[in-house]
């Protein structure tokens, strides 16, 4: 497989709500194995662009496509298959709240795959060992967790068919400066085990000095700069300057480095 | 990428020991059919012989082949083999890694308690929520009545505004609906009263028929139930996403009373309008009634009139009316309680909802029963 061709590409990509434009002539690429952070501003409209590549909002003109295949052409049974090599875990888990942890990890098993119970039964276990869960979550419903645990079951279920792809949305909004930072440290090291090639979207400058090995930032409706953080540093388009480079950046910067 | 694939697995006993020949793709979507030969997998020697698990014919592995792999080796393992791997990539090691050092094999099915268990425990369950419902609604009341006591001493305490805003919301957005559906109701009572009443030759009655249920009873609990439906429910889902997202808390810390801001205003503006909406429910049902009468039977309008005086007088009206401002109070409050019982999830609002439409229009019926017995005892 060519590492050169990008895993996931868009290409000149136009959203619009009304008369409202979020995205417009907006590139970008996802290599194979990476951890790529999209940032931007409240309302730039990163959890669009997550949705749009995964096919849950259809984009107003532009193309995506993913592993190769472009998503707006594609038949029923294409998607399906596509969908089983992408796992995605939304901002807080989306667990079926009328489900047991373990029941939520093996509904795609359940509906993609003819396994016997007692195989789903040591998958799921070992998929909520591997997010940290503790061994009693997985007969717990969703109600009965924690936002962090919660996270790790919405990632453990993203994780059941052992996807190529892992989308992330915000996954640390909501925890707590210890928990966040276990999971960026979950994220990174169940990315260079399982080799997944992780997108996330995020707010958090601790997660993307952590966990990211390039960064694309969206403002002015498109990806204004992408590269790693040195290249952001080195940037000096106004919103970017101050997004890394402000007190809170500072902050982070040095708890990453010290 | 692959979208077809085999894994495959084949063993071997010699004198040399046992080999397992894992090849081809080992990933969660092809290795459902290895599942039950890899359990059953087992060396007829076993003590003290070696076992190699050969890996150069697998192209793919994940965690769901890992984790077979490392049952496989653990069981054979456990019959006291010494077991190795042959032609691990470093990939295949790591994810070996993965899997052999999580904690498995726990437990993740609760067993289901016993039947008999289970009835008692939602019967024993049913009651105490009933209880604690019951005793939560007459708290409720005596706070109703504290804050509307207060309003009363002082008028100045009720919220104009809201008030106005929930009498439209609640009656006369109401009213065609509650038109349409009397309306009908009317005419089908008349249509099947007056087939009935032929029999015995007594057609001529079904004016009365039509007058006295409407009036004294279908109007008012027609009403009711559609009342109940829409604006009680409303009310709930409402003051619920408020309690939701803690607006009332945060009313409450401004000193304002939610008793005065937001349940006072309904139930006062409730009380006033289902009167109003039955008084024009009882007219659309003898409009409906009147409409049949005059093309089934030739009953001119005006001929309906006089036999409407004949067959009900005030009482017969007076006593459906009366029933609407109490089945506003118990709609309205049950309306808000459950709003205000919500808790933080989104969930808890839509299950309030559906309680609290249970809830009044069950309550609704009991009272009208209640006032049957009542009016029946006066004689009236």
């Amino acid at each position: 497989m060519d590492s050169e061709e990008p895993i996931i590409k868009v290409r000149g990509l136009k959203n619009q709500f009304g008369s409202q434009v979020v995205h417009d002539n907006l590139n970008l690429d996802v290599y194979r194995g990476e951890v790529l952070g999209i940032v931007g501003g409240s309302g730039t409209g990163k959890s669009v662009l997550l949705r749009s590549i995964v096919g849950l909002q259809r984009p107003t003109s532009g193309s995506i496509s993913v592993l190769g295949q472009t998503i707006s052409q594609m038949d029923e049974d294409k998607r399906r298959l596509l969908e089983q090599k992408w796992g995605i875990l939304f901002q807080d888990g989306a667990l079926f709240s009328a489900l047991t942890v373990a029941e939520n990890i093996q509904v795609p098993y359940r509906e993609h795959l003819q396994l016997s119970e007692t195989l789903m039964d040591e998958l799921a276990a070992l998929k909520i060992s591997m997010t940290g869960l503790p061994l009693e979550a997985g007969t717990k419903y969703p109600s009965e967790l924690s936002g962090g645990m919660r996270k790790r079951a919405g990632l453990a279920r993203a994780l059941a068919l052992d996807p190529d792809i892992l989308f992330l949305d915000e996954p640390t909004s909501g925890l707590d400066p210890i928990g966040a930072a276990a999971f960026d440290t979950l994220i990174r090291d169940l990315q260079s085990t399982l080799g997944l090639t992780v997108f996330l979207v995020t707010h958090d400058l601790d997660t993307l000095h952590a966990t990211c090995d390039r960064i694309a930032v969206l403002a002015d409706k498109h990806v204004t700069v992408q590269g790693t953080m040195s290249d952001m540093l080195k940037c000096d388009h106004p919103w970017v300057k101050e997004y890394f480079t402000g007190p809170r950046a500072r902050a982070a910067q040095m708890s990453a480095s010290g | 990428m692959e979208t077809g694939g085999t894994a495959t697995l084949e063993t071997e006993e010699t004198d040399a020991g046992y080999l397992v020949r894992a090849g081809g793709v080992w990933t969660v979507r092809f290795v459902r059919g290895l599942d039950a030969p890899l359990r059953d997998l087992m060396p007829k020697r076993t003590r003290g012989r070696d076992a190699v698990i050969d890996l150069t014919g697998l192209s793919r592995l994940d965690t769901a082949g890992a984790w077979m792999l490392h049952r496989t080796a653990e069981q054979l393992r456990v019959a006291g083999l010494r077991v190795s791997y042959l032609g691990e990539t470093a990939e295949f090691r790591t994810l070996l890694n993965v899997v052999a050092t999580q904690r498995s094999g726990f437990n993740l099915r609760l067993p289901p308690a016993p039947f008999f268990q289970q009835l008692a425990e939602r019967i024993g369950g049913l009651i105490v929520t009933a209880g604690h419902e019951v005793r939560g609604l007459v708290g409720f009341f005596g706070l109703l009545l504290q804050a509307l006591w207060r309003t009363v001493k002082h008028p100045s305490r009720l919220r104009l505004v809201p008030f106005v805003h929930h009498m439209e919301r609640t009656g006369f957005d109401a009213l065609p609906i509650v038109c349409l559906i009397t309306f009908l109701i009317g005419g089908v009572l008349a249509q099947q009263g007056a087939v009935q009443l032929q029999r015995f030759g007594a057609e001529i009655f079904t004016v009365n028929l039509v007058a006295i249920t409407f009036l004294r009873e279908i109007g008012i609990l027609l009403t009711a139930i559609i009342v109940a439906g829409r604006s009680g429910s409303a009310f709930t889902a409402e003051i619920g996403s408020m309690k939701m997202r803690e607006e009332v808390d945060a009313m409450r810390t401004l000193g304002l009373d939610p008793m005065d801001m937001l349940v006072v205003p309904r139930v006062l503006a409730l009380i006033v309008m289902l009167p109003l909406l039955t008084f024009i429910a009882d007219m659309m049902g003898l409009l409906g009634g009147a409409m049949v009468v005059w093309q089934m039977q030739g009953t001119s309008p005006g001929i309906f009139i006089v036999r409407l005086k004949e067959a009900a007088d005030f009482w017969t009206f007076g006593v459906g009316m009366i029933k609407a401002p109490f089945m506003a109070l118990v709609i309205a409050m049950i309306g808000c309680y459950s709003g205000l019982k919500v808790t933080g999830s989104a969930e808890s609002v839509g299950q309030e909802t559906t309680r609290s439409v249970v809830k009044s229009i069950f309550m609704v019926i009991v009272l009208d029963a209640l006032f049957a017995i009542f009016f029946t005892t006066m004689g009236i």
